[in-house]
């Protein structure tokens, strides 16, 4: 890690701690408690407490990876998620960011993604005399090829096949997390609405049906806002 | 100067905690005129407040996409301020045993995050000595508790369909939501293998019960907290309307030190830190409920230590900190293949199950264990969020792609992109919530050495399963195995073996921690009477799970609620008795 990116983490590290003194969870802005200096302002967009707003704060103005090493995750997530007809590759997705900001927020993440990568640029090295990103597209799926298949790769490619699985899994949650990754995988929900069941269509296209029971006992939705009464009801 | 500064007002009652059992406690006497003081450790909290909410946000609003921190063990949008560890306030295990504590600091507590689920005890479940040999029977039957449980389902509302099953009591429900397409699934499939799928209960408004509080817009996120009020959390649906009648006075980030004791070993009040200004006060009052969650009433009384209770508070009987137990749990997951390639709709539903499981091997003598379990299921089309689509190398060589080829595991590209969507929603969960027996050596004391930031001692755990449990967690994986067997599923990684206790979850983990202040008929076997009363203290009470003196395999907060008011009524009128 260089000198600049050390600086940095030291940085959010005392910002983080500075909160662990104060020890103020109050979710509301308090004056008296000696963090007149840090911005508590929630610019986040959901619920945070204090304690959260600080660290976050401090964590998304921060970046861990190196320029070069963001421009192989970037290859990477590419490769791993490419854009199709409609959506946008995993890097025009915002992959990049959230693993950048996955390693700042769990540092477990930062010895094996960083030496990962390491591991990937030393690999492309040997086999194409280049570091990974500069290799040709069909030297890095050479490589891809050789790491991306657990069960058939090769005994002495089982590092590399460590860190491919754990960047696959980094991609996949963070596209289809996404804005786009959502929409490209259909999801519907994440809205207020009234669940009536499963739909017929595909109650057909199982063989289910809901029996008689079942319909005369859950709730007729059409009533949902009329207040219960229990005036015929026995136990 | 160390100075405690005294609260000039002096209450009726003074409660601590406004979780399920203070909340209720609250209300019931609020409501009956007496004048109360509330004290809460966390800050005030209202699920209504936009400026808190993360209920309907959107996964990428969060830099980490929901992931767990260590202030939101749950994920970043779980409404729990607390977790499994808190800065500034250790606790600590004795020798190689195991406890993991879970608080949540804020009004309502953890039922701001809870998972809804409101079953009642049965018969069987106060009396399960006279069944099984085991344990202790409860001083209360069913049909002690069986009114206030009435009153609960009427005030606070729960949804669930009328069974008829002997220990798994009906109640005053509100109609069920239709189960999803995989819980349609389970109650077919299941029916072949005689174990019974019923609707879940949970206490979700699918009707309206008053014209406070909104009806369920089935969003999924009950363990956000619902901006509706639709869910119960005490802070909207116990606290709020007790603040509402003028009587109580709440007081937040009021981190309980001990209860204040005269010279006739009488209860006075309590003295506490103020979380923010770290100043020390002290609040008066003719009694005090104790209601901070099982193990923080128990740590509260064994720090109240004086000339007249050198072994803390209303602990003649040794025994306030023993028996803790928690419930069980144990589970595994599994593909069906037959529910890949989903049409797409939104099955987001309420929060969890729509349906469940409840024991159904009450009757078989030959088990290897003696307590029963209920079975919870997990599935469908769920937002994605942080852990969404990995493992992926562990899944996708399994089943035949749409060619009908299987496919090498693992792999890139937009091969793989098409795998994760058509594993959506085909993935199904089962998750065992059992009953353990009650052991005197399962404690939690304090730690003779370590303080917390407010110079308060600290819990020490001392919890260690016995082969009942453990015999119970292998017949879990069984039935689960059993299950994935006959609904034509795939079973998801090794089954859990003997070196792993089948799966069994950590004691804590499933965070129904109860007992430590156990009922019963004397000081000789027990801390408090029936009705939350200590005995050696006539004008101190709990009311929370510390009182249970076993935990059915049910979730304990709807028996929390119940005892809760029904000691509060005892309270009531033992004041107009002049008796306390």
């Amino acid at each position: 890690m260089d000198r600049r990116k050390t600086l940095k983490l030291m940085v959010a590290g005392s910002a983080a701690t500075g909160l662990v003194l104060t020890g103020c969870e109050s979710p509301k802005t308090s004056s008296d408690a000696g963090q007149s200096k840090v911005d508590l302002e929630n610019d986040l967009g959901y619920g945070r407490t204090d304690e959260e707003l600080v660290r976050d704060k401090a964590l998304v103005k921060e970046s861990f990876f190196s320029d070069h090493d963001l421009a192989t995750i970037t290859v990477l997530a590419d490769i791993i998620l490419p854009a199709d007809g409609d959506h946008p590759s995993a890097s025009n997705a915002g992959v990049v960011e959230f693993i950048d900001f996955m390693a700042l927020d769990r540092p477990t993440f930062q010895v094996p993604l960083s030496g990962g990568l390491r591991w990937l640029d030393h690999e492309s090295s040997v086999r194409f005399n280049k570091v990974f990103k500069d290799a040709s597209a069909d030297q890095q799926i050479a490589i891809v090829d050789d790491i991306a298949y657990p069960e058939d790769a090769k005994p002495e490619m089982s590092q590399g096949v460590k860190f491919f699985s754990t960047m696959r899994d980094l991609v996949l949650t963070g596209y289809f997390t996404s804005k786009p990754g959502l929409e490209d995988l259909g999801f519907m929900g994440n809205v207020p609405n009234v669940w009536d069941g499963v739909p017929q269509e595909v109650l057909d296209k199982h063989n289910l049906a809901y029996d008689e029971k079942t319909l005369k006992e859950c709730v007729d939705q059409s009533t949902r806002n009329e207040i219960m009464d229990w005036s015929d009801y026995k136990l | 100067m160390f100075q405690i500064k005294e609260q000039a007002k002096k209450y009726d009652v003074l409660i601590v905690g406004s979780g399920a059992g203070g909340g209720m406690s609250a209300q019931i006497l609020a409501e009956a005129g007496l004048k109360v003081a509330l004290l809460e450790a966390g800050p005030n909290f209202d699920p209504a407040d936009p400026e808190t909410q993360t209920q309907m946000k959107w996964p990428y609003e969060s830099p980490r996409r929901g992931a767990s921190t260590d202030t939101r063990s749950f994920g970043d949008f779980d409404m729990a301020y607390g977790g499994w560890q808190i800065n500034g306030e250790p606790y600590t295990r004795k020798g190689n045993s195991e406890f993991d504590w879970f608080r949540s600091r804020m009004v309502g507590g953890r039922t701001n995050h809870w998972g809804r689920i409101s079953l009642r005890f049965g018969p069987l479940d106060f009396k399960r000595k006279d069944h099984d040999g085991k344990g202790d029977n409860w001083p209360i039957g069913y049909d002690d508790v069986a009114p206030y449980y009435d009153r609960v389902d009427k005030m606070v509302g729960v949804y669930g369909t009328r069974e008829n099953i002997p220990n798994e009591p009906d109640g005053y429900f509100l109609p069920p939501p239709k189960p999803r397409l995989h819980e349609m699934y389970l109650k077919k499939d299941l029916k072949k293998i005689g174990i019974p799928v019923i609707a879940a209960r949970k206490s979700v408004l699918t009707k309206k019960l008053n014209n406070k509080r909104g009806v369920c817009f089935y969003c999924q996120q009950c363990n956000r907290t619902c901006t509706a009020y639709a869910d119960f959390s005490s802070s909207s649906v116990l606290v709020q309307p007790a603040l509402e009648t003028g009587n109580v006075d709440l007081y937040v980030n009021a981190m309980v030190r001990e209860v204040l004791t005269d010279d006739n070993g009488k209860a006075t009040g309590v003295s506490y830190v103020d979380r923010v200004e770290m100043k020390e006060y002290s609040v008066k009052a003719k009694v005090v409920v104790l209601a901070a969650s099982a193990c923080s009433s128990a740590r509260i009384l064994l720090n109240s230590k004086s000339e007249k209770y050198p072994n803390g508070l209303a602990n003649s009987s040794g025994l306030v900190g023993k028996y803790l137990h928690d419930s069980t749990g144990a589970s595994r997951s599994a593909i069906l293949p037959h529910l890949m390639d989903r049409i797409r709709y939104n099955e987001d539903g309420v929060r969890g199950i729509h349906v469940y499981t409840p024991w159904w091997l009450n009757d078989k003598k030959d088990l290897d264990f003696t307590r029963g379990y209920h079975i919870e299921y997990g599935g469908g089309m769920n937002v994605p969020l942080y852990g969404f689509g990995m493992g992926m190398e562990k899944k996708n060589g399994l089943v035949p792609g749409p060619d009908g080829k299987k496919k090498k595991a693992g792999g890139y590209g937009l091969d793989l992109k098409e795998d994760v969507k058509r594993f959506w929603g085909a993935g199904i969960g089962f998750a065992g919530r059992g009953e353990s027996i009650p052991q005197k050596d399962n404690y939690c004391e304090i730690d003779p050495n370590v303080v917390d930031k407010y110079g308060i001692p600290v819990l020490r755990f001392n919890y260690n399963w016995t082969d009942d449990e453990i015999n119970q967690a292998k017949h879990m994986q069984d039935t689960f195995e059993e299950i994935i067997h006959t609904m034509g599923g795939i079973p998801m990684g090794e089954k859990p073996g003997k070196e792993s206790n089948y799966g069994l979850e950590a004691p804590g983990r499933i965070i129904h921690e109860v007992g430590t202040t156990r009922m019963g008929h004397n000081s000789k076997d027990s801390v408090t009477n029936s009705f939350g009363q200590t005995h050696d203290v006539d004008n101190l009470f709990v009311m929370d799970g510390g009182v249970f003196v076993s935990q059915a395999d049910k979730n304990p907060t709807w028996t929390i609620l119940a005892l809760a008011m029904r000691s509060s009524e005892y309270l009531i009128d033992e004041l107009k008795k002049m008796s306390i």
